[in-house]
């Protein structure tokens, strides 16, 4: 055989080995890299504004940024007040909390008269928090008054689910 | 109450609902088999000027096995690690060519036939035990039907696992260490299934006695000691490493044993000053045996000072082996991109060529590119299986990935370090690459394991059970 013959077949070889691994690797690379994080914006947040759909994303991060940056009267953490989970506080970053009796709630409500699902916070663009009922069954009351529509939450406004009232605090 | 707690042990990384992805399997396993086909074709080409006759019978054989195990994953783990198998074929592939390459040195023939009378070429029988161990992989996916069934054989592989540790002492040494087991004309390295066999005891136990040694310590200088008597397990384990290493002078086996309980306690109790209790009893214990141990003390010499030693062995004084600096010479003349298949003189190392010291031919002949090529497809073998412990959901399953992976790495290192010259050689085979039918069997088995409790873990979970979600909401009546 001839010494180029070889020579080529040598470093075919290595190469081949090596794309072997490559390849590997490329099938691994979702691991390495972890899973993608998204997150959800308000649906009826975009409704209201579609014209700046094209980046909720970014509208979402700024309002989180905004909340979390504490102008005057911007909440900084959720806390019960009255109910069986009293005294439990969630500090407030940007994240939709849901509530309800789900176990995959933010807030794993123990009340009977809540609703698996019952009801939502989260930050509009501008910062502001809004809660919306998800078509509980006893509903979702903002002082006294049953909501009906996603409504901005005052500074230590009581909002009463079933048994359980939650507020959110500097 | 609210779930944003975070468990810190209990943490699992979820695979996102990934597809199965058999057919990226099936992709590698041709990838796989077709590289060792191009080694067979170069070794022919580069020794005797002609393809191989035994080249389409060693790919088929291969591709044979290797179709066999495919079709097997697919039916019966059909969510399992795409790359584990064809990570072990290729591997196992690669092995058999070197077999096969040094069954054609001229050299290796007329030491055989000075020293025995007659030549046996290795790669057939190397090429029958891998077709065990692909049965035992198969075997072992059909019965093995979900490894939390080996939760329940805690104690018995204990025992097991310690009788086939302890059998080799009443068999005679072969070349200085009692490590096998001679039935008829049946060979055996127990050591090698005991690896498996111990891992399923230290995940069981440790599963039930993590929270008692992790959680009762005191806090010295940033450590975290453990209570004395917690102390006892790990204690009692190095006692019967260090009684291997002194009875059948086995280093490998004895740090293979000690250094796999060591990695499965870290991992269970997550605290480090396990790691320095361990490396602190190797190292007193290697040292003190190594004292008197007269077969311990030639290793050590031979890796302190391989020259002295091989000179020595040339001389003709018994019981010096010049295959330490022979390997290491191979490596050199082996350079980055080694000589090629089938064109270096690693066979000068005659005894032991293509078992312990196999190494030595793949860094001569591919070089250091191919060496690490090499490092880098165990190296993925071992990530594949630290990562399906990641995944894993259940705390028996995920010590038991990180026993069998940690088993497996410490294999490596301890093979590789030995040829080259890291620390002293030991009697262990390379996994897969190594002729030796009990090494190739057990780490059959060992991927098989690896690929169920892979197979489980990225198995889409299960709908979570409607409990109390499912109550209806009283409604609040006016």
């Amino acid at each position: 055989m001839s010494e180029l013959t070889l020579t080529v077949m040598r470093l075919g070889f290595l190469a081949v080995l090596w794309l072997f691994v490559i390849v590997s690797i490329q099938v691994i690379r979702s691991d390495l890299f972890g899973t993608r994080v998204t997150q959800r914006t308000g649906r009826r947040a975009d409704a209201q504004r579609p014209q700046q759909r094209s980046q909720p994303q970014r509208a979402q991060q700024g309002g989180g940024r905004r909340a979390r940056g504490g102008g005057r009267n911007t909440p900084t953490k959720l806390v019960v007040s009255e109910g069986s989970l009293t005294g439990t506080t969630v500090a407030l970053q940007g994240q939709t909390i849901t509530l309800g009796r789900a176990h995959d709630s933010t807030i794993v409500l123990d009340d009977d008269y809540a609703s698996s699902r019952h009801a939502r916070i989260y930050p509009d663009r501008d910062g502001r928090w809004i809660v919306e009922d998800l078509g509980s069954t006893n509903g979702t009351y903002l002082d006294r008054t049953r909501l009906t529509t996603p409504t901005p939450i005052p500074l230590e406004a009581p909002i009463r689910i079933g048994k359980t009232v939650i507020e959110l605090r500097k | 109450m609210s779930n944003l707690t975070t468990t810190g042990s209990n943490t699992t990384v979820s695979s996102g609902g990934l597809p199965s992805r058999r057919n990226t399997e099936l992709a590698m396993l041709v990838f796989a088999v077709l590289i060792p086909i191009f080694a067979y074709a170069n070794v022919g080409l580069a020794m005797n000027d002609r393809l191989p006759s035994g080249m389409l019978g060693y790919g088929f054989g291969l591709a044979l096995l290797a179709g066999v195990g495919h079709l097997v994953v697919r039916r019966y783990a059909p969510y399992a690690d795409p790359l584990l198998l064809p990570l072990a074929t290729l591997l196992n592939g690669l092995g058999l060519v070197l077999i096969w390459r040094l069954d054609q040195s001229e050299r290796l023939h007329q030491r055989a036939e000075d020293i025995f009378g007659a030549f046996t070429p290795d790669a057939p029988k190397q090429l029958l035990y891998s077709s065990i161990g692909l049965a035992l992989f198969v075997a072992i996916l059909l019965l093995l039907k979900d490894h939390r069934v080996l939760q329940r054989y805690t104690y018995i592989s204990m025992a097991v696992g310690l009788v086939l540790l302890v059998l080799p002492v009443f068999f005679k040494p072969v070349n200085g260490a009692r490590i096998w087991i001679s039935v008829g004309s049946v060979n055996l390295q127990p050591g090698e299934f005991v690896k498996i066999i111990i891992a399923v005891f230290f995940a069981g136990y440790l599963m039930v006695k993590r929270d008692a040694l992790a959680l009762a310590s005191r806090r010295f200088m940033g450590l975290y000691l453990p209570r004395g008597r917690d102390l006892g397990p790990i204690l009692v384990i190095w006692g019967l490493s260090l009684m291997i290493l002194v009875f059948e002078t086995d280093l490998g086996t004895s740090l293979l044993f000690f250094g796999l309980f060591v990695i499965m306690l870290y991992v269970a109790t997550e605290r480090t000053s396990w790691i320095v209790f361990g490396l602190l009893l190797s190292a007193g214990g290697a040292t003190a045996v190594a004292s008197f141990e007269p077969h311990v003390q030639q290793r050590v010499q031979a890796w302190l000072d391989p020259m002295a030693t091989y000179l020595k062995s040339k001389q003709g004084i018994p019981g010096y082996s010049e295959q330490a600096m022979q390997a290491l010479w191979a490596f050199g003349s082996g350079g980055v991109l080694g000589t090629g298949w089938g064109q270096g003189n690693s066979d000068l190392i005659g005894f032991a060529a293509n078992s312990d010291f196999i190494l030595a031919t793949v860094g001569e002949e591919m070089g250091l590119t191919g060496m690490m090529a090499f490092l880098m497809l165990y190296g993925l073998i071992v990530e594949r299986g630290v990562r399906t412990a990641l995944a894993a959901r259940d705390p028996f399953g995920k010590l038991l990935a990180v026993g069998l992976s940690g088993a497996f790495a410490l294999q490596v290192f301890v093979v590789a370090g030995g040829v080259m010259g890291l620390i002293p050689l030991t009697g262990m085979t390379m996994p897969f690459l190594a002729s030796g039918g009990s090494s190739v069997i057990a780490n059959w088995a060992l991927i098989g394991i690896l690929i169920r409790i892979s197979d489980t873990a990225r198995r889409p979970a299960p709908a979570p059970a409607p409990s109390p979600d499912a109550e209806m909401t009283q409604v609040v009546r006016p």
